[in-house]
């Protein structure tokens, strides 16, 4: 099976604070992250980051293939603008010093190299921090944290619901398509693409019909024990606020106003050194 | 009749001294997609504090009734209701839904949908959620509930490592958490091995006894049911009431095979031997029986009255499997050293408690996983390389749940599937996909929709589907589980029909009846290991096998201790008798149906 | 019964076995694809089929939940394209009251109002919601995000309209009624 990202139980300072906590922690770093281009903003929050990450006593090697991942990933993107906007730099910040010259119109300037940069960290600033809030956070104090920062009790649970049928609609599809498979059913290189699309259909129908199928029955069993009987109610996993909590958010929300506040410094979201 | 004055005298003594909880008056219920009542004239009370066992073929409206009681009709399932139906004192209609959930707590059969939190301990407090009861309050009370269903230790357990039976009781304390006065069972269990659903039968008992709580059990393998006993059974056919009494007074009736229910098999036992039921003799369960001495010699004469048993003649091994060892897990065998032999034309049970290993090796038998040591030899041939594709052309695997395998719509898409993967002539499609489907009787339904038919018939589209590939052997996984006894005959009467064209036929099953009526041999798991390998009347007088396969004794081994006689050959006297008596019952159906279909 | 301002509880059990299919289906479903090194995304076929049977929320907030989760698991989430999977959803769930599929007709005309459907909500997620989202974020170049957008469009279009198609026309199969079957010697 493909290694996944989830949940590993420790016991750091991190991963005794409330999820909601460390939900909404993310969600201010994400956006902040989002707003601003700012270099030393980026930068400064990517260390932050590591720190937060070490704090919580994590490895790098437990992130290992996602780390592999991710960047496999960014150097697509990467080499993606620099193939389709050699000049997107130049655009952004107004000047062009021209290193080297490759072919066509294709050149090496110090901006464009900046811009990728400065894309490369924006991405970077957000990665400790979403891994720290995958890995240290109990997939149970989820739908409790969304209907805590305000998501309705009910579209919180449909998350609970997701996260409790993954491993039983993993196991149907593994099952399901064995079944198939040993009827002929095939789903790699060997058939036409369209006919494996075909045949992935052949898998997907029963799943489907299975799913729906349980969709009954969990609604039934939900509604039985009177889920949705009030407009509120109490989680069990939830944790309690404590001091600690409320100075991580606050926290976060100095970083965000740090980047807000830059936004006006620099007249605009890039940091321009030329 | 005399007894009809009898069960209005004993209901009447009854009502003095019980509360009801339950009442039915005059009811009638009709689906809103219905064009007939589901349910009609309905007249039962339940009183406090009882066991009531509700019986009924499928389509009998049992499970109707049971939605009826939790308030799942009309609420979810909307539809119109005449007479009156109380709980408590209270009209269903007024109390609504979640009123109705305060005073009755409903167990599913689907373990895996009333599962619904990440773990034991939220599954428990969900209905404490529900409440808005505060957190400090339901830690109490759902230790308090996990103490006892056993559970203490696996609180923090997802519902993937924990076993049927384990589920089950975790349901069980989610709707003991409200403090409900009324618990309703639907089908309880269907999908347990024998041990442990007498354990869940026992864990019920005491829940009832230490609360007074009033227990409702939906059930048709009445045997296991009442293991613990019963108040009274509700016999339900065709919508209506047919009986209302205590299992004594119903089983010295034949109200039940009409209903197209099994008995317990010590009472068939003692039917054959000619004895005439009586309600004193104590029927509920075999621990209860009494018997006089004059019926024991009865019993005794029966039994040396056995004719000489036919001697399996011995035939060419067809699967030989040398030593399989097999892990999902590096360094954890989830199987280890299977050897064993199956020869052409048998029929043979693959048994053992939940998560023994038994679907794991039906899995490597298939080819759907790779053995790490071990050979499998097909008529000396070895195959234990040969992919999943390959493997299907020697053996078939038919999963439990016929949905999960259904992949087209239609019948004849769905049979003939794997002969268009294969991309055979169009020719030798159609020839072959019309003889399977004349096999498996579903000739007439090929241009349906697989939906529109029967679990029975679904059941044999698949097996259809796995037959067109030419397997010699087919592997089914629990062929009959949660059927009633209709489909279960239905079903084993047609996997033996397939094992007289010389079909060879592995069977994983709980069910210790089919092993017993319709196999000569049974493998035994245990713990990943194949601890027995025998006959299923052997198996039965092994009380150690018997333990460490986590399975039951039957009740026939208690009848044959009781009047003295040698358990192994009273079982094998009685499958005999049995097998005869069915194979008479058939040929006199297919006589009354051909004459019916002449007559039209 | 039903309080009509409030999501009912099949909702939201299918917005939460929706999400699953649609992560498992992402995560762990590959089927190469053509060009080297990609896969197609089957998921969207399954989540097209939610949102024709339970409308546009289950299908918007299902693919909402499953690319987060799809996301998660790899490390970090893309939020732009987290979006455009939700719009898609919510799209083709427009198509719900037309299709009415529980009915049990899929015939040439629903066939195509579904695919229409389908197309214009990965035209409009993945060559405008997506690429304008990136550029806000992350200043992207045009060209670039076009190019991915179209890209991603027309696979995803394809994929959905094989699979999806199949499906319905084989779950509408099973919404016949037994009245009007019969047998055939």
């Amino acid at each position: 099976m493909t290694a996944i990202l989830s949940y590993i139980k420790k016991d750091s300072l991190i991963h005794k604070m409330a999820g909601t906590t460390k939900f909404f922690f993310f969600l201010l770093w994400s956006i902040a992250a989002m707003i601003t281009y700012d270099t030393r903003v980026l930068v400064g929050m990517f260390f932050c980051g590591c720190i937060l990450f070490k704090l919580a006593g994590l490895k790098w090697k437990e992130v290992r293939f996602a780390l592999v991942f991710m960047f496999v990933l960014m150097t697509i993107n990467l080499v993606g603008i620099y193939i389709f906007a050699p000049e997107q730099g130049v655009v952004i910040y107004g000047s062009r010093q021209v290193i080297a010259k490759l072919f066509w119109h294709y050149t090496v300037t110090i901006e464009q190299l900046f811009y990728l940069f400065n894309f490369f960290m924006k991405y970077m600033a957000v990665i400790p921090i979403a891994l720290l809030f995958i890995l240290t956070t109990n997939p149970s104090e989820f739908a409790a944290s969304l209907n805590q920062i305000g998501v309705s009790y009910r579209i919180s649970y449909s998350v609970a619901i997701a996260l409790r049928y993954i491993p039983d609609i993993q196991r149907d599809y593994r099952e399901i398509s064995q079944s198939a498979q040993a009827r002929g059913v095939e789903l790699g290189k060997e058939a036409k693409l369209r006919k494996r699309l075909k045949n992935s259909a052949a898998i997907l129908f029963p799943l489907v019909l299975s799913s729906i199928e349980r969709i009954e029955t969990i609604a039934n069993a939900m509604e039985l024990r009177g889920f949705g009987k009030y407009k509120k109610r109490t989680w069990i996993m939830r944790k309690k606020m404590e001091k600690r909590d409320y100075a991580a958010i606050a926290f976060g929300v100095v970083i965000l106003g740090i980047s807000l506040y830059m936004i006006f410094h620099n007249e605009g979201r890039f940091y321009n050194p030329f | 009749m005399c007894s009809g004055t009898f069960f209005l005298i004993y209901r009447i003594g009854w009502q003095k001294m019980k509360k009801p909880v339950v009442v039915f008056e005059n009811y009638e219920y009709k689906y809103r997609s219905q064009k007939k009542p589901t349910l009609q004239e309905i007249n039962l009370t339940i009183y406090e504090g009882e066991r009531v066992i509700i019986v009924g073929a499928s389509g009998s409206g049992k499970s109707t009734l049971a939605h009826c009681i939790n308030g799942l009709n009309p609420f979810s399932y909307p539809g119109v209701q005449k007479g009156s139906l109380k709980l408590f004192g209270q009209e269903v209609s007024q109390l609504g839904i979640f009123g109705v959930s305060k005073y009755v707590g409903t167990v599913l059969q689907d373990t895996d949908g009333q599962f619904i939190g990440m773990t034991v301990l939220e599954d428990i407090a969900f209905a404490m959620e529900n409440d808005r009861v505060n957190q400090e309050e339901m830690k109490v009370r759902t230790f308090r509930e996990a103490e006892k269903v056993h559970l203490t230790d696996k609180l923090e357990a997802a519902p993937h490592d924990l076993s049927g039976g384990q589920k089950q009781r975790v349901s069980l304390a989610g709707v003991l958490v409200n403090k409900v006065p009324l618990l309703l069972f639907d089908e309880p269990l269907a999908n347990l091995d024998p041990a442990t659903g007498k354990e869940a039968m026992v864990l019920i008992e005491e829940i009832q006894r230490n609360t007074n709580t009033t227990v409702i059990i939906i059930e048709h393998r009445l045997e296991d049911a009442l293991d613990q006993g019963a108040d009274r059974i509700v016999l339900m056919e065709e919508g209506r009431i047919k009986a209302d009494c205590t299992p004594q007074q119903l089983f010295c009736t034949n109200l039940l095979q009409k209903a197209g229910i099994r008995e317990p098999l010590f009472l068939t036992a003692l039917t054959y031997a000619g004895i005439n039921l009586q309600e004193e003799m104590g029927l509920a369960n075999i621990r209860e029986l009494t018997l006089k001495e004059r019926e024991k010699e009865q019993v005794c004469r029966w039994f040396y009255e056995k004719e000489e048993i036919s001697c399996n003649k011995k035939s060419t091994p067809l699967l030989e499997v040398n030593k399989l060892c097999f892990g999902y897990e590096e360094g954890k065998n989830a199987l280890s050293e299977i050897s064993f032999t199956i020869a052409q034309g048998e029929m043979v049970a693959l048994v053992g408690q939940n998560g023994a290993g038994k679907s794991t090796l039906a899995k490597l038998l298939c080819g759907f996983e790779r053995q790490q040591k071990g050979e499998i030899y097909w008529k000396g041939k070895d195959i234990s390389d040969f992919g999943i594709k390959k493997r299907a052309g020697y053996i078939g695997y038919v999963m439990q749940n016929p949905n999960q395998m259904i992949s087209k719509p239609m019948v004849w898409e769905e049979v003939s599937f794997a002969l268009e993967l294969a991309e055979r002539e169009p020719s030798y499609i159609k020839e072959k996909t019309e003889e399977i489907l004349k096999v498996c009787g579903l000739y007439q339904f090929r241009n349906w929709p697989v939906s529109a038919l029967s679990y029975g018939q679904k059941k044999r589209v698949t097996i259809a589907s796995v037959l067109v590939q030419d397997p010699e052997m087919i592997i089914l996984d629990e062929p009959t589980a949660g059927q009633d006894y209709g489909h279960y005959t239905e079903i084993m009467e047609f996997l033996v029909s397939l094992n007289q064209r010389g079909i060879t036929i592995l069977m994983i099953t709980h069910d210790m009846h089919l092993m017993l009526e319709y196999t000569k041999r049974c493998l035994v798991c245990a713990k990943g290991r194949l601890i027995g390998d025998t006959s299923p009347s052997l198996l039965f007088v092994d009380d150690k096998l018997l333990e460490e396969a986590n399975l039951k004794e039957t009740s026939l081994f208690g009848l044959a201790k009781l009047c003295d006689l040698p358990p192994k050959e009273f079982i094998d006297r009685f499958i005999e008798k049995d097998s005869k008596i069915r194979k008479q019952m058939i040929r006199q159906e297919k006589l009354y149906s051909e004459r019916k279909e002449s007559a039209r | 019964m039903k309080k009509n301002s409030q999501l009912s509880i099949k909702s939201i059990v299918a917005i939460g076995i929706g999400a699953a299919l649609f992560f498992v289906l992402g995560r762990f479903v590959s089927i190469p694809s053509p060009v080297p090194n990609t896969t197609i995304n089957i998921q969207y076929g399954i989540l097209g089929i939610f949102s024709v049977i339970y409308g546009p929320l289950v299908g918007a907030v299902s693919g909402l939940i499953g690319h987060i989760l799809i996301d998660l698991s790899w490390g970090s989430p893309w939020w732009s394209w987290i979006i455009a999977s939700a719009v898609y959803g919510a799209v083709v769930g427009f198509s719900q009251k037309k299709l009415n599929i529980e009915n049990g007709v899929f015939g040439g005309k629903e066939i195509l109002l579904f695919n229409l459907f389908q197309i214009s909500g990965h035209i409009i997620s993945w060559i405008v919601i997506a690429p304008v989202l990136d550029i806000l974020i992350y200043s992207e170049p045009v060209e670039k995000l076009f190019a991915q957008g179209l890209t991603a469009a027309i696979a995803n279009s394809i994929s959905t309209a094989i699979v999806g198609t199949i499906l319905l026309i084989a779950y509408a199969k099973t919404r016949i009624s037994e009245g009007s079957l019969d047998k055939e010697d």
